[in-house]
């Protein structure tokens, strides 16, 4: 066996912190906290695993190949994608420079005004828990919001608008 | 008994696969711009969903068949949905009394299947039930502002969750498959699932001003042996129209 690690998986984090998401591209795949792990199989293999998440997300194959793409581009030609379902992927796992990146380009950042209610039990109706959500607007800082639609132009967002500066805006679903 | 576990897989993966069809054929209809946009995701899960399914239903099946040829190349006979997500859209409150009905039973099974003694099936049900419990929540949210808002609206979804009422029945009643999932631990007790369900159902409609059918009301079967009610072999026309006409084309 050749033991012939061509980068430490440090160097790899750091690539992959480069890996814009397609369709958010100020924040990276690590920011997206879908990059679960990085190791060397046998010393050869780069296996990266992620974490898709949304189950039917369009993005989810071209972030496995842009990963790919910035593997091979540094001559790591020996490598692997890895999907892991479980733990299932959580708003939680956004990186912290991920959630300012996403609020200055105009997305608000998951809210954790309702990280106790994580887990949604439906015998509850849901228009009051949604009530209950604060989101501030990314562009003035207004908490006089209010939600337009639960579903938004991708499956991790919702649309909402600001009452106070009128504008519309996105908002990233805490999952 | 891979055979059972591969038949209850494409159960799961069917009802997806049916349902997120049926959502998609609203795409560019909707009534609004954002029933339009929820619709179509709610569709993108079932079908990010119903992959997963299909896949593990495949790998068991060892025959060499991927997630496309379970959806693509498979007749009516052979699909294995409830009847309930194959009736056609209708009017946008029969769409949304299919989603309600669904989406509640959805969750329930989801949760319970989270505790699968097949991890392969807890990991997909772990991920899926976060998205279905939008689901639910959402197409409750729905039918209690239809049913509380105009008379119109009221006696439309009324109406609509009447007529359904009857393919609900299927969701709930084991047959030898369901039986030996439950034996083994991979799949919850079905009929445990009704009373949550019934509970959960009643709320919304109260809420909704509406009126619950008969507990005991006929109920249809079928689906999940593979006996359809006629509107699933014109879906499937459409959606494997293509692989059909053009055997192994790709994007």
């Amino acid at each position: 066996m050749v033991s012939a690690v061509l980068a430490t998986t440090d160097e790899v984090w750091t690539w992959l912190a480069e890996v814009a998401d397609p369709e958010i591209p100020v924040i990276s795949v690590v920011d997206l906290g879908i990059v679960r792990d990085v190791i060397w199989s046998d010393g050869q293999e780069c296996v990266v695993t992620v974490t898709p998440t949304y189950s039917g997300c369009p993005a989810t194959q071209v972030i496995s190949d842009s990963i790919s793409d910035a593997l091979a581009s540094r001559g790591i030609t020996q490598h692997r994608i890895e999907i892991q379902l479980s733990p299932a992927w959580t708003t939680d796992w956004l990186s912290e420079s991920g959630r300012q990146k996403l609020k200055a380009y105009g997305i608000a950042p998951p809210s954790h005004q309702r990280v106790g209610q994580q887990v949604i039990d439906i015998s509850r109706l849901s228009r009051k828990a949604d009530d209950a959500l604060q989101v501030p607007c990314p562009n003035c800082g207004s908490v006089h919001t209010r939600m337009t639609s639960q579903f938004g132009s991708t499956p991790c967002k919702a649309l909402y608008r600001c009452d106070d500066c009128l504008e519309p805006f996105d908002y990233f679903k805490s999952h | 008994m891979p055979d059972q576990k591969f038949s209850y897989l494409l159960r799961l993966a069917d009802n997806a696969t049916v349902l997120s069809q049926r959502l998609s054929e609203w795409c560019g209809k909707g009534p609004a711009l954002e029933e339009d946009m929820a619709l179509s995701n709610v569709a993108l899960d079932l079908l990010g969903q119903a992959r997963f399914w299909y896949s593990y239903a495949g790998e068991i099946e060892g025959a060499g068949r991927d997630e496309d040829a379970m959806a693509f190349l498979r007749d009516a006979h052979d699909f294995r949905n409830l009847l309930l997500v194959e009736q056609p859209n209708g009017t946008y409150a029969d769409t949304l009394a299919r989603q309600f009905y669904f989406d509640v039973w959805h969750f329930l099974l989801l949760q319970k299947l989270t505790a699968s003694t097949d991890p392969r099936i807890a990991a997909v049900a772990e991920k899926s039930l976060k998205e279905v419990s939008y689901h639910a929540r959402r197409s409750g949210d729905l039918v209690v502002r239809l049913g509380d808002g105009s008379e119109q609206s009221h006696a439309m979804m009324q109406a609509a969750l009447d007529e359904l009422w009857m393919y609900t029945g299927e969701m709930f009643q084991p047959d030898a498959t369901d039986e030996a999932m439950a034996a083994q631990g991979i799949a919850p007790d079905l009929a445990s699932l009704r009373a949550p369900w019934l509970k959960h159902v009643g709320e919304v409609f109260s809420e909704a001003t509406l009126v619950l059918p008969p507990e005991n009301a006929w109920m249809q079967k079928g689906g999940k042996q593979g006996v359809h009610t006629e509107h699933l072999g014109y879906l499937l026309a459409e959606m494997q129209f293509l692989q059909r006409a053009y055997p192994g084309a790709t994007w």
